[in-house]
């Protein structure tokens, strides 16, 4: 009974990274309508950045922040100069340009750091906290209360300022909120620093787990498709309870089910991710969307 | 009407020629190198037919590189079966495979597609591994070395013999290609890329003719791969990764999808791009595939291959009106 509470928890942790990076797709999805591909390398890039920054000797409570201002503002410029020339292209076109971004952050990282593992400072403590008679992890405790606040922060953003509606309605209607307005434009760049911002974030948080690698986001981007396919790819609350769900489920199965165990993961994602396409391509909670001829 | 035939004849016999003799002018270990390209090219060409020729896309083609090459290895290894039968078995495999993801691919459009195939390719080396009976995990499989026929014995080296196996194939692969794209079968497809609604209401079946893409293009990476493990002489889980898929993709937007000469470009991109670049720096090739991916969407989404045929056109026209002005 310890065992499973301990399993449910430590996927949890890891559910809300793939929470996290899901809602990161999800938000870029929303605006534009495309995936991009290169939010697990940005993530991976700005860890990397921190990892730099702590070496130098930043305290940490300074060094996450700073690396989550780098991935907004970088993000927002990388919109502006890079994504905007084929903002109104075919969408396979963006995919192809954020394949781009993928390859070439992967590549950038490697040159500038190497591609041995290193390790990354945790910002939670090492003892376990025990409730009642379990023991926990405070590390995945701290992931879980981290990704849910952040999370919480972005759900409240969006509902409760003039910035968020902005952006809510540049996504849904541009038309319109152009007439009205709002620089959509701007609004775009605002959400690919967002979702940046949110990806740095499980970035930091993943990188004492899983160690510091340029590939260490590769397969956590997977999951997080998984996740944003599971929960509905236009729904942030979907994406997040996809990822929760993910975490738990493949904790789960790693944990209790021999045959898959840990090496057939990333196999179990690809398989979430096509039986749900194929049977329920909204998700769990996204609407089902209509096409007029 | 009829120059344009002769020239377009000439330049595939020109190329062709080239191919033939290259192996004569260049040490045997140029050939080795070579036979990667064609190889590439026929793994390239796949990818044009798919997404340049159908609209649809795929991350994930290192996957069939796999089924390739593990079915020639396997086959290899475990039976003794030779190369002339297990690839076109390596072939059969891998377009079968995909045509049951050309199955699952036609209710996934556009990025969809793109997500799932990504998926695919990330996992493709954690289930090789994981089925240890079979593959031999992360160990791999070693594949016996190509021998020379009897005839040609002490005429040609092995790595020439491989060469000039890959590059047939290769040319009827081309010439095959140009031809069903030039039928009722790739009218149909860039009629379904280009309006699907409208091809639809025109009696073309998309659900037939997206899925047989889809396994076409699987079968020429099926091939490819299997070439490549013949020519490695091994096959391991870690070489069909996301960085073969994306390195296939690259290579095919850098040389061009909407001309077969493309796979061409593409195969020589793919081969030799990492091998000069690995010069600099070990992550060089992916910066500069990554650089260039982008450069390409943005300035020139038609590819090197586009770009060399009207730089060719504008210079004929040129030539044209000058015969014509004297």
């Amino acid at each position: 009974m310890h065992d499973l509470a301990q399993q449910i928890v430590s996927g949890l942790a890891t559910g809300s990274i793939f929470a996290s990076m899901a809602l990161a797709l999800v938000l870029i999805h929303r605006s534009m309508g495309v995936i991009n591909f290169a939010q697990g390398e940005m993530a991976m890039f700005t860890t990397y950045l921190a990892w730099q920054f702590s070496q130098q000797g930043m305290p940490l409570w300074l060094a996450f922040p700073l690396t989550i201002a780098i991935a907004f503002a970088g993000a927002v410029a990388l919109e502006r100069i890079v994504v905007r020339p084929v903002e109104r292209a075919a969408p396979l076109t963006i995919v192809i340009l954020t394949l781009g971004l993928l390859i070439a952050f992967n590549g950038l990282a490697g040159w500038i750091w190497g591609y041995v593992i290193k390790a990354f400072p945790s910002p939670f403590p090492t003892t376990p906290l025990h409730f009642g008679s379990v023991a926990f992890s405070s590390q995945d405790l701290g992931i879980i209360a981290v990704s849910l606040a952040s999370l919480g922060a972005i759900s409240v953003f969006f509902k409760k300022t003039k910035v968020g509606l902005a952006m809510r309605a540049a996504a849904l209607y541009p038309e319109s909120s152009r007439t009205l307005g709002v620089r959509v434009g701007w609004m775009l760049a605002l959400g690919w620093g967002m979702a940046a911002a949110v990806g740095a974030l499980s970035g930091l948080m993943i990188a004492p787990v899983v160690l510091l690698d340029p590939n260490m986001m590769q397969g956590i981007l997977v999951y997080a498709f998984a996740a944003a396919v599971l929960g509905g790819i236009e729904s942030p609350l979907g994406a997040v309870v996809g990822g929760l769900m993910l975490g738990v489920g493949l904790n789960l199965i790693g944990a209790y089910v021999p045959f898959i165990g840990t090496d057939l993961q990333l196999t179990m994602a690809f398989a979430i991710i096509v039986v749900i396409l194929l049977f329920r391509p909204a998700g769990l909670f996204g609407r089902r969307r209509l096409l007029r001829v | 009407m009829r120059d344009e035939r002769v020239r377009r004849y000439g330049s595939v016999a020109l190329v062709a020629l080239l191919i033939a003799v290259l192996p004569h002018f260049i040490p045997s270990y140029g050939a080795f190198e070579l036979t990667y390209v064609g190889a590439y090219a026929i793994g390239i060409l796949g990818l044009i037919v798919l997404t340049g020729a159908s609209g649809q896309i795929s991350l994930g083609h290192g996957a069939f590189f796999a089924i390739g090459g593990y079915t020639v290895a396997l086959l290899g290894q475990k039976l003794g079966v030779p190369y002339w039968i297990s690839l076109p078995l390596a072939a059969l495999a891998s377009g079968v495979v995909g045509l049951g993801l050309g199955l699952v691919a036609l209710r996934l459009e556009g990025i969809y597609l793109a997500l799932a195939t990504f998926a695919l390719a990330v996992a493709t080396p954690s289930t090789l591994k994981h089925f240890k009976a079979l593959t031999g995990g992360s160990q791999g499989v070693v594949l016996s070395p190509l021998a020379v026929p009897g005839p040609l014995h002490g005429l040609i080296t092995p790595e020439q013999w491989l060469y000039y196996v890959t590059w047939t194939l290769a040319g009827v692969f081309f010439f095959a290609t140009s031809l069903a794209l030039h039928s009722r079968l790739g009218r149909a497809l860039h009629a379904l890329r280009d309006n699907e609604i409208a091809a639809v209401s025109f009696g073309v079946n998309p659900h037939r003719y997206k899925t047989i893409a889809f396994g076409w293009s699987a079968a020429y990476a099926g091939v490819a791969g299997a070439i490549v493990a013949i020519a490695t002489a091994y096959a391991s889980p870690d070489a069909y990764g996301i960085a073969l898929s994306l390195a296939l993709v690259t290579g095919a937007v850098l040389g061009g999808l909407d001309t077969l000469w493309g796979a061409l470009i593409g195969g020589v991109i793919v081969e030799f791009l990492p091998l000069w670049a690995q010069n600099i720096n070990p992550a060089a090739p992916s910066v500069i595939y990554g650089i260039a991916l982008i450069l390409f969407t943005i300035f020139l989404p038609g590819g090197i291959g586009r770009a060399l045929q009207s730089a060719l056109n504008s210079l004929r026209l040129r030539g044209g009106n000058q015969h014509a002005r004297s």
